[in-house]
């Protein structure tokens, strides 16, 4: 079985237990001094990547971030977590980059490092897009294998199945590669990187070129307007009891 | 004065102008026998963009779900296209057919429900147009303004789309459902484009249940790790049968193997928002509240009284759920 080269994308967000606040005027989110890590989908589906290395599926994996200079971070966690080597396409601060720029730089990343597989998470937690590997694969007319909660390497190696979740269940496909496959929750669960790791992930190779340089020019055609808090709910009541609870219920109509 | 009124009239005109050239193609999801519902959710919002509303219906068996389409009011067209190369609707397949369409009809907007089908076609038919998409749209401000929800439900984010053509997805409970009598569109063939035969659907594996469908059930009962295994879940079956609702999970749940990871409520799952949810020995986590935070009354049963779901619950009990559910159920059973 021909090993495979895989490319992984991995974001860097606010992390997931952070309370986000918007600015005042509504321009944005507060990021300054605010807890950044690894988008946990994106740290799926670089522990898949792993794990196909070490199951002789794969013989490399690149991990790939686009963004400002702080996502070397987040490039050298995934080098702790096994990635062998990185490449950040960098972006000036402040530039505005969607799933669509996100998307034309890892599509020119497959294509320039010859992968065969690329993984991403299902989503972000930050902007919630789920856009960027269903564009990764149209962009190179790949199939794709979204929100996969298994993924397993058919003998011969040249293709994937991929168990997805869907509304109803779940289902499987079979798709040709090279391929484009994004994380689920239920993929696996992703390791901890180990100090000697993390030790060992300062010496592995991370390149940065510029994203401009492989298309990840900002689009001017989708503009953010302005940001707010969702409307808060009205504080609510305790009750004592159940019958207190379902008094309420049927005073309210609710059933 | 006088001048104001007329600038208004023109302005107004230029609207209607721009109106009359609109035009919406909502691509349907349905599994060959029945609509899914979320599809009349996106045709409403298609439907607030004031052009004219198309319906592409492509499968491998599609004259009953055409026939359902049809019968939806404000409805103009309904596109057919039945081939084998739609099972399992694959993404891959579904593109080049919407391509076809744009290319035929032009339209300015192209949409779907921001369902598991839509989440996995609508970014690819986007990227072949070469337009940035819209996510998960909670509401439509004009033809190129959207409102949607970034970091779990916790910003609400206004986008203006300056792409010549408008592609997005639609959180279903953020719009009403369309009627499904009182239309009458006309029904036209579509020539599918030819396979293109890179991927294929093996199997799938449904999870069946008698109970109303989690995201449009009206009432829905969830439970999370408090109920500590699958067995104990039977508590909130009873009750959800008590109200003909629908039963969802927190992820906690999910991760414990509690229930199949299709209840899942929340960031990652199903965004749900009921008249009435029940939130039995749930935290409330952002994420778990991301899916239901816009439910109409919701009730927590918790017995930490400092657990983040009471901060949003319009009812709340502190009390064990092990006996509260069962006496719940009792109750309700009395009338």
């Amino acid at each position: 079985m021909a090993a495979l080269r895989v490319l992984v994308g991995v974001k860097r967000v606010i992390d997931f237990a952070v309370k986000v606040r918007v600015l005042p005027g509504g321009q944005g989110v507060q990021t300054e001094g605010v807890k950044h890590s690894m988008n946990p989908f994106c740290e799926i589906a670089l522990e898949e990547a792993v794990r196909l290395r070490e199951r002789g599926g794969a013989a490399e994996v690149i991990a790939a971030a686009v963004g400002t200079s702080k996502c070397q971070e987040t490039l050298r966690t995934a080098l702790a977590m096994g990635a062998d080597r990185a490449v950040l396409a960098e972006v000036a601060a402040g530039a505005e980059v969607g799933p669509r720029e996100v998307a034309a730089v890892l599509a020119a990343l497959a294509r320039k490092h010859s992968a065969d597989l690329v993984l991403l998470g299902k989503q972000a937690i930050d902007d919630d897009c789920n856009q960027t590997g269903q564009m990764v694969a149209a962009l190179l007319d790949w199939p794709q294998g979204t929100f996969a909660s298994q993924l397993e390497l058919e003998a011969g190696g040249g293709a994937v199945r991929v168990q997805r979740e869907v509304d109803g269940g779940l289902e499987t496909l079979r798709l040709r590669l090279p391929a484009v496959v994004t994380a689920d929750l239920r993929l696996n669960e992703p390791r901890y990187a180990t100090l000697p790791n993390i030790m060992k992930a300062k010496k592995k190779p991370l390149e940065v070129v510029a994203a401009s340089e492989l298309g990840g020019a900002p689009n001017p055609r989708l503009k953010i307007l302005g940001v707010a808090e969702p409307p808060g709910r009205q504080a609510g009541v305790r009750v004592e009891d159940v019958p207190a609870l379902v008094a309420q219920l049927r005073q309210s109509g609710c059933v | 004065m006088l001048r104001v009124a007329a600038a208004a009239r023109g302005v107004r005109r230029a609207a209607s102008l721009l109106h009359r050239f609109q035009s919406t193609l909502v691509i349907a999801e349905h599994n060959n026998e029945t609509l899914t519902p979320i599809t009349l959710n996106a045709v409403t919002a298609a439907k607030q963009l004031g052009g004219e509303v198309s319906c592409l219906v492509a499968g491998t068996s599609c004259d009953k779900v055409a026939q359902e389409v049809s019968k939806v009011p404000g409805v103009a067209k309904v596109l057919v296209a039945q081939h084998d190369a739609y099972k399992g609707f694959l993404a891959e397949e579904l593109t080049p057919l919407v391509l076809e369409t744009q290319k035929q009809f032009k339209y300015t907007h192209i949409c779907a429900g921001a369902s598991a089908f839509g989440k996995n076609l609508i970014p690819r038919v986007a990227a072949k147009l070469d337009v940035a998409p819209v996510s998960d749209i909670i509401e439509i401000k004009s033809p190129n303004t959207f409102v949607r929800t970034i970091y779990a439900g916790n910003v609400l984010c206004t986008v203006q789309c300056d792409e010549a053509i408008k592609v997005f997805s639609v959180r279903g409970t953020s719009f009403e459902a369309a009627p499904t009598s009182g239309g009458s569109a006309s029904v036209e063939k579509v020539t599918p484009p030819p396979p293109v035969g890179v991927s294929e659907w093996i199997e799938q594996k449904l999870s069946k249940s008698d109970r109303p469908e989690l995201t449009s059930a009206r009432v829905v009962v969830s439970g999370g790790r408090g109920l500590k295994s699958g067995e104990n879940f039977k508590l909130l079956y009873d009750l959800a049968d008590q109200l003909n609702a629908a039963v969802g999970a927190s992820r906690a749940a999910v991760d414990a193997g509690f229930v199949p990871n299709d209840m899942q409520v929340g960031q990652t799952g199903k965004i749900v928002a009921p008249e009435l949810y029940i939130a039995v020995g749930i935290s409330g986590a952002i994420q778990h509240l991301a899916g239901m935070k816009d439910s109409k009354t919701i009730v927590a049963i918790n017995k930490d009284p400092e657990a983040p779901i009471f901060q949003v619950a319009d009812y709340g009990l502190v009390a064990d759920l092990f006996q509260a559910v069962p006496e719940m159920t009792e109750l309700l059973k009395k009338k």
